[in-house]
């Protein structure tokens, strides 16, 4: 019942109906043309509204409501077409908003202030970026050595807020060497671990020895080259050992990402834990033992990979007070 | 019917199937093979399957490939007696197919070279967990199947020594219990196997069964077989009288219509001397050998009669209270059980070796159960390899979710 009292809202035209009020609109210029003795070509809206003042004179005082003919766009206001479709869904993503043409006006507006950003980071990274990354920003000690002076952490923070100011500008590779006098490089990580030495058995088959820790398991293992895959644990096939699947992909992972998969014979020992603990030592120590076989590129790989970092957890103590390491007993209010 | 779908929708080279598969043995089979159809030449796919339906034909080239099993010879001869996964795979790829392997090879000529008029054979498969020893020994039940033999076939031993809900004291000797579900299931099986030959069998000797029924002399086997299936309380018996029938019929006849070989197929056999599960009354464990239908299972194993043979597989997986790493016959058996088998023929049965393992592969591949993209390439091969160690169960469990 109440659809009755719904509004129409402002009268809405459609396409074709506006395109037949120019057509008409056209061919009355040519006759109102013809009418007065001029070109119709030639005759333009003033001349228009000159002869229609003339052919309609009106006394009314109110200019607008003297008869008029005018271009039909300026005539029916400039409405929008139906914003859906047939089964009701807008066109616009923006059509719920309310004011769709606003918002996406400002959509556009951030995007091209996007663009332009990114436009600045490529001309900004052509000239230090390479020099940028592994290295850091000279300590507040030694800036004070390079000064001679003492400066407080206040000071120094500001200083190296402004640096970053001027290395945020466009054109900062104009003063590069400037900036690399306050910048210090990193040292490479890999450096630091100890690879396995590489012996060869009295067949000329390469190997490799390697231990690995997890928790309270401790694995020791032999790695051989040229073999197919077979992997031997405490004497038994790996399939034994590991019924489940989850720890045979844990020593699946070192091999599979250096992509040596069916290379290498692997004859090991694991004790103590649980079966979990046991793959992770196992695959810790399958790692290690890697790195002998593998080039430098690679155990920097191997190792951003988180093959070589030794799992620190173990398992928390039970505090006083409490049923486990965390678990409190129950609570009661009184 | 697969092979020429396959051959009209490729056409490869043959430059391709040397790419596509890296095996050295591959050399000799072509050779073997190129007497065979074109099609196969030509189709990379379908090197791992082949035409050859009977198993009487397979022979060592065609290790590694897959022959089909005719759906009717599955529903008849195999009514219980598939592993479960196997019959879901039969189920969601619409047929079942069986690779051939150097173990069901050996034990399939064996049965040819056998002398059927000396006492039976006994063989036993036993290998790892999950190496397909059930599946061998399907493989050459089906081959006794097709040569016309009588199949009496317990799928899993196991069964009757645990999970029992109703054991019953035996009717006919005081110390002996009776399980009558899994006897008159047993017998509703082997009548779907063994259609053919139950009226032809008479019995020999008179049964009585309770006051008012009994079997006479020279009965139809059919009927021994309906008076266990509808009379549950005697069923355990009527197993043991059937068994005892063929037992002294096998072979025996040498007229046309009587003559049948015996194929006695029991998958499980550590069950027999093992320990059960079930308790008495008195809250007491029962021995196997208080178990009517276990009691008529051994006697059926000793080699006292002729004209048949005795395949077997160990298994590992139902056994009761035995560790999970024992595998071996002297292990699984234990001193009773193996005193009791010998002397016997062991059949060894392992992981896929390469070939198998690639012929595997194709067919999951053309069966489109590899989903995963990264299944289809190289380094997918070797993950697989890796994870699975070749071993059937695993890499077709591995399969499953992929």
């Amino acid at each position: 019942q109440s659809d009755k009292f719904v509004s129409a809202g402002p009268q809405k035209f459609t396409q074709e109906f506006i395109d037949k009020q120019v057509e008409e609109f056209e061919v009355g210029k040519r006759h109102l043309a013809n009418m007065m003795g001029e070109d119709p070509e030639t005759f333009t809206q003033e001349d228009i509204d000159r002869s229609i003042a003339y052919l309609f004179p009106s006394g009314l005082f109110e200019k607008r409501a003297r008869p008029v003919m005018k271009h039909p766009d300026e005539i029916f206001p400039k409405q929008t077409a139906i914003q859906w479709d047939a089964e009701g869904r807008p066109f616009h993503f923006l059509f719920y908003t309310g004011r769709q043409s606003y918002y996406s006006l400002l959509h556009d507006v951030y995007e091209k202030i996007l663009a332009i950003e990114r436009h600045q980071d490529k001309m900004r990274n052509k000239g230090l970026f390479t020099l940028l990354t592994g290295s850091r920003w000279l300590l507040k000690e030694e800036i004070e050595e390079y000064l001679v002076e003492n400066i407080s952490d206040h000071d120094y923070v500001r200083l190296i807020q402004l640096m970053e100011k001027l290395l945020s500008m466009p054109y900062c590779s104009l003063e590069e060497e400037f900036i690399l006098k306050f910048r210090k490089q990193l040292e490479a990580q890999s450096s630091k671990h100890e690879i396995p030495a590489l012996q060869y058995d009295p067949q000329g088959v390469a190997f490799s020895v390697a231990d690995g820790r997890r928790k309270t398991a401790k694995a020791s293992i032999t790695l051989r080259d040229s073999g197919s895959g077979n992997i031997t644990i405490n004497g038994r096939n790996y399939l034994h050992c590991f019924p489940l699947l989850q720890d045979r992909e844990q020593l699946m992972f070192p091999l599979h990402f250096v992509g040596m998969l069916g290379r290498f014979d692997i004859e090991g020992s694991v004790e103590g834990s649980g079966h979990s603990a046991q793959a992770g030592a196992l695959r810790l120590a399958i790692s290690r033992a890697l790195l002998s076989f593998v080039s430098e590129g690679e155990v920097e790989r191997i190792r951003q990979a988180g093959l070589l970092t030794a799992d620190p957890r173990i398992r928390e103590r039970k505090k006083p007070g409490q049923e486990g390491a965390r678990k409190k007993f129950t609570w009661k209010k009184r | 019917m697969n092979l020429h779908k396959l051959s009209s929708r490729l056409c490869p080279t043959v430059t391709q199937k040397f790419r596509h598969l890296q095996i050295q043995s591959r050399g000799q089979q072509l050779e073997a093979v190129g007497v065979e159809t074109e099609s196969t030449e030509q189709n990379p796919l379908s090197v791992f399957r082949t035409s050859e339906q009977d198993p009487t034909y397979h022979s060592e080239r065609h290790t590694g490939q897959y022959y089909t099993l005719p759906a009717a010879h599955i529903q008849k001869l195999f009514p219980h007696g598939l592993p479960p996964r196997f019959q879901l795979q039969i189920k969601t790829f619409n047929e079942g197919c069986v690779m051939v392997r150097p173990p069901a090879l050996e034990l399939i000529s064996y049965l040819k070279k056998a002398d059927y008029s000396k006492p039976p054979l006994r063989y036993i498969l036993y290998g790892d967990v999950g190496t397909g020893k059930t599946m061998c020994l399907s493989h050459a039940l089906h081959y006794c199947y097709t040569q016309g033999w009588l199949i009496v076939h317990i799928s899993d031993a196991h069964l009757w020594v645990k999970n029992c809900k109703e054991l019953l004291p035996s009717s006919s000797r005081p110390s002996r219990f009776d399980q009558p579900i899994q006897a008159s299931q047993w017998l509703k099986n082997f009548k779907i196997t063994n259609e053919r030959f139950l009226s032809k069998i008479k019995t020999t000797q008179q049964y009585v069964w309770t006051k008012r029924e009994r079997t006479e002399k020279g009965q139809p086997l059919g009927e021994l077989v309906d008076q266990g299936v509808n009379r549950m309380k005697s069923s355990s018996d009527v197993v043991g009288a059937v068994l005892r029938e063929l037992r002294l019929q096998a072979g025996g006849a040498t007229e046309g219509e009587g003559a049948f070989k015996l194929a006695v197929a029991v998958d499980g056999l550590n069950a027999l001397w093992g320990k059960t599960s079930l308790k008495k009354e008195d809250r007491t464990m029962c021995e196997p050998e208080e178990l009517t239908l276990i009691h008529n299972v051994r006697k059926m194993m000793k080699n006292n009669w002729s004209g048949g043979a005795i395949l077997t597989a160990l298994s590992q997986t139902g056994s009761l209270f035995k560790p999970q790493s024992a595998y071996l016959p002297s292990e699984l058996l234990g001193e009773e059980g193996f005193d009791n088998m010998e002397p016997f023929v062991p059949v060894s049965v392992s992981n896929y070796n390469e070939k198998e393992f690639e012929s595997c592969y194709l067919y999951y591949l053309d069966r489109n159960w590899l989903q995963h993209s990264h299944s289809r390439s190289e380094e997918g091969k070797k993950e697989l390899i890796f994870l699975s160690n070749k071993n059937p169960s695993i890499l077709e469990r591995l399969c499953a979710f992929l």
